[in-house]
């Protein structure tokens, strides 16, 4: 058991954590352990929790019960020390809008106690990797929201970071920039630093994460690898369609041990493989031909099928 | 929690990172206020009287427009700068993603808002000391006094501004308490001729009067004993509120 600690220490560990906000319950008894080295990402639609579990772990928020340890430290014996050894992406850009680029690198350089002449390299280094270079002397508040996202996320990996927590990192962000940014956070991932990332975009927690953890009303409802968790609860190609409830018996005729899920008219069929059943429905229609789409299964079926609510429509 | 000073002193450096920007358009309003007040006042209506306190209108005036310079430099960085940084900028949410404690950071805004405090008290004395209205060398005795007076109202105002729910509130805080205390704080009249004796010591739990008779008596009036009485409010006030301070701070940026 010592052995394995050492091979893959936890660098968050949460133990019955519960956030109060007078009679609410924001984060319900929740546990959570990061090992290190990995993209983790706490999925669930805004007001799940996913910020407030976010701030306790970076020391802002203390939790009303229960324990969190980052880099092994109780978070709220030493806050100091764990956060010179983390770095934290709002959701919100908190930048300075007077100030460039490379002056908003600086400032933030120095809230990290780094000094000349390891302050300005690190600058230029993360101007570098994060494309910066052409805006460096831009004042923010003349930056489109692509390069003040990625300015952002610099200023959060001023320090190194063993740890960088990443919340909602590219909500409101072109398709492009999302790109660009999932692909640096892999190669921080690459290069040994643990990320922590919340998102309600199912896709982003697909692509970017070796485990997520669903939370829905504060409660982590279950924790896995992305296609692990399909596969525990649904299947890998999902079939979709409308049809009214009863035509379904007839439609799904043969098929009636595959999961479904149906949102109003809407019907979700999970099975390992969908062609049997997208032409049974095909041979059902004949020539009134309903919109068929057959599809790989992702996380928001998974979401769904879990709290029976959209991730996206609830936003 | 322990403050650090290195810390404190990142928070101080981001606040003067913006204001080398902007200090030219920020300098003149708040150093051009005393100057018109002394030119219309001490000038002007100085030209009317006599004599006030044993000495002309104008020299009688002066002192106590340093401490006003000092308190105006102090309080606009404590209210609304640090209400947008706190509100609009979260310019504390960014610092608490990084070592940075709330300590830090009342401690950086407070160092800062002495640095404008001095800044602005200095520049007028300069005005004094050309207009001829700074007596050498004792005069200078005042050049200490202006940041402890910048602390006391950093204090005040940080107390105040961690507190306040909506920036609206900073109109009560600069008509119903700085503009009294410029008014009745012994600079444009002397209290003791014109004010009956409970009304005086009513008149000593106002912060502004100490700083202003500290500097007169550097002035011009020279030491008195009442002087360790003033010297003792400015420190011991300015502790107690920072102390306020650092639970509202607290308060407000971890929860």
């Amino acid at each position: 058991m010592a052995a394995r600690a050492a091979n893959s220490p936890l660098i968050v560990e949460a133990r019955g954590v519960l956030k109060r906000f007078g009679s609410r319950i924001a984060v319900d008894n929740v546990d959570l352990k990061v090992p290190s080295g990995l993209c983790f990402g706490l999925l669930g639609p805004n007001g799940a929790g996913k910020t407030t579990t976010l701030r306790m772990i970076y020391g802002v928020t203390r939790p009303s019960s229960g324990t969190i340890r980052v880099f092994g430290i109780d978070i709220t014996q030493d806050p100091r020390a764990v956060r010179s050894r983390l770095g934290v992406t709002l959701q919100q850009n908190v930048l300075i809008d007077a100030l460039s680029i490379e002056e908003n690198l600086r400032v933030f350089g120095r809230y990290h106690l780094l000094r000349e002449p390891e302050l300005s390299a690190r600058i230029n280094e993360l101007i570098g990797f994060l494309d910066l270079g052409s805006h460096a002397g831009v004042a923010v508040r003349n930056l489109s929201g692509g390069f003040q996202r990625r300015l952002a996320i610099a200023l959060s990996l001023m320090n190194r970071p063993e740890l960088l927590i990443l919340d909602e990192p590219t909500t409101g962000l072109d398709p492009a920039v999302r790109l660009a940014l999932w692909s640096r956070i892999r190669e921080l991932r690459a290069t040994g630093t643990t990320v922590l990332l919340t998102t309600h975009y199912m896709d982003e927690a697909q692509r970017l994460c070796d485990s997520v953890a669903i939370i829905s009303e504060g409660k982590i409802i279950d924790q896995g690898h992305p296609t692990g968790l399909i596969e525990r609860y649904l299947a890998s190609e999902t079939v979709e369609f409308d049809c009214a409830p009863e035509e379904e018996p007839a439609l799904l005729n043969g098929m009636n041990e595959a999961r479904r899920v149906r949102v109003g008219r809407r019907l979700m069929i999970y099975l390992d493989d969908a062609t049997a059943l997208s032409r049974h429905i095909r041979l059902h229609d004949q020539s009134d031909r309903r919109g068929l789409i057959v599809r790989p299964t992702n996380l928001e079926d998974v979401y769904l099928a879990l709290t029976g609510t959209r991730l996206e429509a609830s936003l | 929690m322990s403050v650090s000073l290195p810390h404190a002193v990142s928070v101080w450096k981001r606040n003067a990172a913006m204001y080398r920007r902007t200090w030219k358009w920020n300098l003149l309003p708040n150093f051009f206020e005393p100057v018109f007040y002394l030119a219309s006042i001490g000038i002007g209506l100085g030209a009317y009287i006599t004599q006030m306190g044993g000495t002309s209108y104008i020299s009688f005036l002066a002192p106590g427009l340093v401490c006003v310079a000092a308190m105006n430099g102090a309080s606009f960085e404590v209210t609304y700068n640090v209400y947008v940084r706190l509100t609009f900028e979260k310019a504390y949410d960014a610092m608490l993603t990084t070592p940075i404690e709330p300590d830090d950071i009342l401690l950086g805004e407070a160092l800062w808002a002495i640095t404008r405090a001095t800044i602005y008290g200095g520049c007028f004395f300069l005005v004094l000391v050309v207009a001829g209205l700074a007596p050498l060398p004792f005069s200078l005795l005042v050049l200490p006094l202006i940041p402890i007076a910048g602390l006391l109202f950093a204090a005040i105002g940080m107390a105040f501004s961690l507190r306040i729910p909506n920036i609206d509130f900073f109109s009560y805080y600069f008509t119903l308490f700085l503009t009294p205390l410029f008014l009745f704080s012994d600079i444009f009249f002397p209290l003791r001729e014109r004010v009956s004796t409970p009304w005086l010591w009513v008149a000593e739990l106002l912060p502004l009067l100490h700083p202003v008779r500290l500097a007169r008596a550097a002035f011009l009036t020279g030491p008195s004993w009442i002087l360790l009485w003033d010297a003792a409010y400015l420190i011991g006030i300015s502790l107690l509120l920072l102390l306020w301070a650092r639970a509202g701070v607290r308060r407000r940026l971890t929860n």
